[in-house]
């Protein structure tokens, strides 16, 4: 069970980072280089490297598979109207070349999705804020102190984790509804910090569990309360894992539909990126494609960023929230 | 409430919640300064814990446990209803379709994230451009099932035949074939099939970088000894790889059941389980959001649970033997 029990390296503590070479930077597992010269070294009729030709093809193939329908949705979503309707969006990539990003202007401003951009970031930056700080004091306190009831607290959150988030909507709707909070900002933050939490816990528990007992004991003989020993020791070397349950998070609740969709509805003033855009799928009756295209981009354009930027963080986040 | 309140709101909140809780555990640490250092150890875990098991509690747990109470009343939980949700599961020709789609699911989207996953994992662990194809693979999982739904709606694009293929599966399958074009979405000897692939996409870079990751994991030596002993590249996968991978490729497997029955985005998006592509996730949602039918969806959200159970009880225990550890 090496994932689970230890997703990237991040929860063996600041000491994982070294060795363990997570996806994305192979080059720290020195097993692979060994294993790809022991390949190399046999003998085979063909010489090495029409023998490899199928292994690129394969890959090569795989990547299309990958890339050209989201190449197929950019080209679409900067074409006109007419071109998208009448010819496939290969067509374009032949001159003469005639884009345009009357598309995007057009959804940004009356197809609302400049608003829902707003709202997707109103509901993600304050829910993952909120639950990146409560769930780091509570993470803090399983890794660091001993109370009786500890272990048993800690079960109960893991089970919350495993257990679908779908048993929880009807009761929270039915709540929701009596105390208006349906439709709220604040009603979103609360399902997204609840449901987030025993994530939370248990992924920043793990990495401050494998932290060295010295820095803590340094603090502590310094005169430093408790608060502070969490604020100025436990937090700055906790940094990695927070980052990547922050970014981990923070696409998990933007790309989120179904909880925006039953506590949000479909309000214009409140729904987020990903209800304004699954409305714009559902009245496209075949003439929209260049608004749902360009739309389908602009959502896509903070994930996009976020990848490209923090790609480290994101896939060992990905690894390490396996369990959700 | 307008926009420029929305965004003040957001930016106190987002401010003042870390302040605000520093500012309590700050408080707490006052309190507790007069007491005994054994009093003092023995409360201030649980004033710390005190935020998160509020939350988790009205958020989570009580929830949780409501739906079971829930599931046994009627439809606006005004009063008992005995085990007529439970009968509408056994009965309804719609429940059936749905969990027959999601069994579906969980069948074709793990066994298919999994072979891919491990197959892409197998053969870039061979070339220098490895990171490369493990990041284009693994790029839409960063993105939302929603745009992936609207990337794939424009592949799967129909025109009736004789009006240009825009979409591009029709426009590959017309000039390969000579044949129609096909409604991928609409007929149903496909369409299941469309979204489950749908998922395939979004989802096999997730299995890839984990079976990647314990591919990296496993000793040079056994593959170079199985080499020395003559073993070909099929009998080093079958007998040396793969059981050592087992216990991943297991919990990817796990992981990835799970999340097949609980797909909802793709359905809703593409098809709103119309043409028989109903699964239970969507059935909830109608159930609770559209028929306002607290029992039915509370029933409904019990199944999905009680199907998943032994996956989800295999989980709680390899998450607690990390615990132990």
């Amino acid at each position: 069970m090496a994932v689970l029990s230890d997703p990237a390296g991040i929860s063996g503590g600041p000491g994982g980072k070294g060795g363990k070479g997570g996806a994305g930077r192979p080059g720290g597992a020195g097993g692979a280089a060994r294993r790809s010269r022991v390949r190399g070294t046999r003998r085979a009729g063909r010489p090495p490297r029409l023998r490899r030709m199928p292994v690129h093809l394969t890959l090569v193939l795989v990547c299309l598979c990958w890339l050209v329908p989201i190449l197929g949705l950019l080209v679409s979503s900067l074409r006109t109207p007419f071109d998208i309707t009448s010819s496939g969006w290969w067509h374009a990539l032949l001159p003469p070349w005639r884009f345009t990003l009357d598309n995007y202007t057009q959804v940004l401003t009356t197809g609302g999705l400049g608003r829902a951009f707003v709202n997707s970031l109103i509901i993600t930056i304050p829910a993952v804020t909120v639950m990146t700080a409560i769930g780091s004091v509570a993470a803090y306190t399983f890794a660091r102190m001993r109370f009786a009831g500890r272990g048993t607290v800690f079960i109960v959150i893991i089970a919350l984790l495993v257990v679908p988030a779908q048993m929880a909507l009807a009761p929270l709707l039915r709540l929701y509804n009596d105390v208006h909070l349906a439709g709220t900002f604040a009603g979103i933050w609360l399902v997204h910090v609840g449901f987030a939490l025993p994530f939370a816990i248990y992924l920043l528990r793990n990495f401050m569990a494998g932290l060295p007992e010295e820095i803590f004991e340094a603090a502590a003989i310094d005169g430093a309360s408790a608060p502070q020993v969490f604020l100025r020791v436990a937090l700055p070397v906790s940094a990695p894992a927070l980052a990547s349950f922050a970014i981990f998070q923070f696409l998990w609740v933007w790309n989120d539909l179904l909880l925006a969709l039953i506590f949000l509805g479909g309000d214009p003033s409140v729904a987020p990126l990903t209800v304004t855009v699954s409305n714009l799928v559902n009245a496209n009756t075949g003439q929209g494609w260049q608004l749902l295209t360009a739309a389908a981009f602009v959502s896509m354009a903070f994930p996009l960023l976020i990848f490209l930027t923090l790609q480290r963080y994101f896939v060992r986040g990905l690894l390490a929230g396996a369990v959700k | 409430m307008t926009l420029t309140s929305s965004v003040l709101l957001a930016a106190a909140v987002t401010a003042g919640v870390p302040v605000a809780l520093f500012g309590y555990l700050w408080t707490v640490e006052k309190a507790l300064t007069p007491l005994p250092e054994r009093t003092r150890r023995r409360l201030r875990p649980w004033a710390w814990l005190a935020p998160a098991l509020v939350l988790v509690g009205v958020f989570l747990l009580y929830p949780m446990l409501n739906t079971l109470v829930l599931s046994l009343r009627n439809s606006g939980s005004t009063g008992w209803a005995g085990l007529s949700n439970f009968r509408y599961l056994l009965d309804d020709a719609t429940v059936h379709a749905a969990l027959r789609n999601s069994l579906l699911w969980v069948v074709l989207l793990t066994g298919g994230c999994l072979l891919v996953g491990l197959a892409i994992a197998l053969l870039a662990d061979r070339v220098r451009y490895e990171v490369a194809v493990k990041s284009i693979v693994v790029l839409p999982t960063a993105v939302s099932f929603v745009a992936g739904a609207v990337i794939w709606g424009f592949m799967f694009n129909y025109q009736p035949a004789g009006f240009p293929q825009t979409g591009t599966l029709n426009a590959i399958w017309t000039e390969l074939s000579r044949q129609p074009p096909v409604a991928w979405l609409v007929d149903n000897s496909t369409n299941n099939a469309a979204l489950i692939l749908v998922g395939v996409w979004m989802t096999t870079g997730f299995a890839t970088v984990i079976i990647s990751a314990a591919l990296k994991m496993v000793p040079a030596e056994l593959v170079e000894s199985a080499r020395i002993d003559g073993a070909s590249g099929w009998q080093t996968l079958r007998y040396v790889l793969l059981p050592q991978l087992r216990p991943t490729l297991t919990v990817v497997a796990t992981l990835l059941a799970i999340s097949a029955f609980k797909a909802f985005d793709v359905v809703y998006v593409m098809t709103n389980g119309n043409y028989n592509t109903d699964v239970i996730a969507n059935l909830l949602y109608q159930q609770l959001f559209i028929n306002q039918d607290y029992g039915r969806a509370s029933a409904v959200a019990v199944l999905l649970t009680v199907v998943i159970s032994p996956i989800l009880v295999l989980n709680i225990r390899t998450l607690r033997r990390e615990w132990r550890a």
